[in-house]
């Protein structure tokens, strides 16, 4: 086996070819900084495989274009940025009634409102807690490498058809802008199944089907609650990933996501050599959250530390999530600013110190 | 003796649940028709809106996406660009495309996707109980405009066949008004029209279509029927603004 | 012989049906429908000349006319 072929891609360069690699032929979008070279890309290359570009007149336009080619079970996607994904909430919500797969792609931008383009995790509760209207949720996936943008990207497509859902690639401006070396690959399935019951692909030779949200005999919207709920259930069940760094013997585990997972990584490393028992847990599914994994480590490490870039949001999940008579410290850093390795050693060791 | 009138096959046999007198059924009637004449019922996709109409799925025996209000325009530009060989048209009510969707149908007809737009005109908001639409005429009085819409506070009804006529983009723009039988027969022919560009990948089809509101309006099947011919076509006069035989899309 | 025939549970009795026929073949009657809609009734049949105006009419296509 050919040692595999290294490509120094940039982050969101990474997301357009892992979904064209997924066999993602249609995608609409919109430009925001700073997610522009994934529309960039999909306009250069979708055509040489057959693929659509459509570029929108708004993110409005362009999640509703994405349920009308996502209705028709080829795989499609959009991505955006803090004020875009807004504009997108509505669409989400109808993605969730109407049960349509789709992958969109959210590289963050500090906010809120026009805020900047720097990265942030200021969109935690809009991608988990549900931003448009009624009961939904959608699968968030949290990279932190340019590896794992392009790995999740795939995963997205599998795990939105799996449970006709739309998923979210929660980046950020770092992650999009950061070039680093890649393993592209291939996965084996590059489309949704021709056979599905509720594809619109027109009424030849079967009854006409339908796809709607609107659900107005008594009860019947109940019921489709308690559908969807289901799903949700069995997407906590069986597909949550969480990373687990040194926390076997940990007195401290610090939780954190994506970017600033990562920056902590190295802080780790450097607690750790100064005899400090730290650990990291990294949630890359935000939902479904990694409670089982908490619940069960907070029944020996006692202490934990949350990092975001936000002024505290997963901090509440986290705190949801662990047993009785866990400590939680919060550190934040929320408008476009980066914590640094050397401000998170310092936080780290104080609220080690601290223990 | 030969039946020379019936119901179209791309219609199902639901009854319509619209109020007495309401052009929808006109409409309905009209577009199942060039379905059926282009026999293309097996690959048609009808792009619902949000208003009286949104119930297109119980009335037509295609394939039906509904469409969040106003974008209506833009779930058909998605699904055409993967059915590029399927028949794709989207039917609106003047709230869901001259007020929420403008944007939508403005930029669809402008990149001339290759989609039939069926607009229905009847200067009000139906289904939410009879509000000022864009399309509500000048001193004409609904819930959200009693004393009469007012020129300096509410602007003037918007003309949406003439806007998009101006563009390039779109292949035939037309009004047409379903209020007498010798419209009705013009109202088929621009609508057949409209389909046989479609399939013939000529571009963006649009066919305003006049049509009453009697129960909003407050009137009489026959008095809002009339009232087309006597305020409405004046302000929106009937005919084809735009038509360009030309094949300029993918 | 022109004939029309109505799908008495489909009216709604709006009578723009009654208004488009040029020879007074349809009006409005007593019998009520399961709509609870006073329906149109051909009242004249033999006038009938089949040129379909009350068909084209009808929003609710409850028309069905022979020629």
């Amino acid at each position: 086996m050919s040692t595999p072929k290294k490509v120094f891609t940039k982050g969101n360069e990474a997301i357009a070819m892992a979904a064209i690699n997924a066999g993602c032929h249609y995608y609409f979008g919109y430009p925001i900084t700073p997610q522009n070279e994934i529309p960039e890309y999909m306009a250069m290359h979708l055509p040489a495989v057959g693929g659509e570009f459509l570029q929108a007149e708004s993110e409005i336009a362009s999640i509703n274009m994405l349920l009308g080619a996502a209705a028709t079970g080829v795989r499609a996607m959009t991505s955006s940025s803090g004020p875009g994904i807004s504009l997108m909430q509505e669409g989400f919500s109808y993605f969730a009634g109407n049960e349509l797969p789709a992958v969109v792609v959210n590289m963050s931008r500090q906010g809120p409102g026009l805020g900047g383009i720097n990265a942030t995790q200021g969109d935690y509760f809009q991608s988990v807690k549900g931003g448009g209207h009624g009961d939904y949720k959608l699968i968030v996936l949290a990279p932190h490498t340019g590896q794992e943008l392009y790995d999740l990207t795939i995963k997205a497509f599998e795990l939105a058809e799996k449970y006709r859902i739309l998923t979210l690639v929660l980046g950020d401006a770092i992650l999009g802008q950061i070039k680093e070396p890649i393993v592209p690959w291939i996965p084996e399935k590059t489309s949704g199944d021709a056979d599905r019951d509720w594809l619109i692909t027109g009424a030849k030779g079967r009854e006409p089907r339908r796809i709607t949200s609107l659900f107005l005999a008594d009860g019947a919207m109940e019921k489709h609650n308690w559908h969807l709920q289901e799903k949700y259930d069995r997407i906590e069940r069986d597909d949550v990933m969480v990373e687990e760094v040194d926390t076997e013997d940990a007195e401290l585990v610090v939780v954190a996501f994506g970017s600033v997972a990562r920056i902590v990584k190295s802080s780790i490393a450097q607690v750790r050599e100064k005899g400090m028992k730290v650990g990291l847990v990294r949630p890359i599914t935000l939902f479904p959250f990694p409670r089982k994994t908490l619940l069960e480590l907070g029944g020996r490490a006692k202490n934990f530390l949350v990092a975001e870039m936000n002024t505290g949001q997963m901090v509440e999940d986290v705190k949801l999530s662990l047993p009785d008579g866990c400590s939680v410290e919060f550190y934040g850093r929320p408008g476009g600013s980066v914590p640094t390795p050397e401000d998170l050693f310092d936080v780290i060791s104080e609220t080690y110190k601290k223990l | 003796m030969k039946q020379v009138f019936k119901r179209p096959e791309s219609m199902t046999d639901k009854p319509f649940h619209f109020c007495p007198g309401c052009h929808h059924g006109i409409v309905h009637r009209l577009v199942a028709e060039a379905l059926d004449h282009f026999d293309v019922r097996e690959k048609t996709v009808g792009v619902a809106s949000v208003g009286c109409s949104v119930f297109l799925y119980d009335y037509f025996a295609v394939d039906v996406i509904e469409a969040p209000h106003g974008r209506a325009s833009a779930v058909a530009a998605g699904t055409k660009r993967v059915l590029n060989d399927h028949v794709v048209f989207t039917y609106q009510g003047d709230g869901d495309l001259a007020a929420i969707g403008t944007a939508e149908v403005i930029h669809a007809a402008n990149r001339g996707d290759n989609i039939t737009v069926i607009f229905v005109n009847n200067s009000i908001y139906g289904m939410t109980g009879g509000q000022m639409a864009p399309t509500t005429l000048l001193g004409q009085k609904s819930t959200t405009s009693p004393y009469g819409r007012d020129c300096r506070r509410d602007g003037y009804p918007i003309k949406m066949t003439e806007m998009l006529a101006a563009l390039e983009g779109p292949s035939l723009v037309s009004r047409v008004a379903v209020n007498t039988p010798s419209n009705v027969k013009k109202a088929r022919k621009v609508i057949r029209q409209a389909f046989q560009m479609q399939i013939e990948g000529k571009g963006f089809s649009f066919v305003e279509v006049l049509s009453t509101c009697p129960t909003n309006w407050g009137m009489t099947p026959q008095a809002a029927n009339d009232r087309i011919a006597e305020e409405m076509i004046p302000y929106f006069p009937l005919g084809t603004l735009k038509q360009k035989d030309v094949i300029d899309v993918l | 012989m022109p004939k029309v025939e109505i799908e008495i549970e489909r009216c709604k009795g709006c009578a723009l049906c009654v208004d488009a026929c040029p020879e007074h073949v349809l009006e409005i009657g007593k019998g009520i429908n399961l709509g609870g809609y006073q329906h149109v009734v051909v009242v004249n049949p033999d006038d009938c000349i089949g040129c379909c105006r009350c068909a084209e009419m009808c929003p609710d296509v409850a028309i069905a006319v022979w020629r």
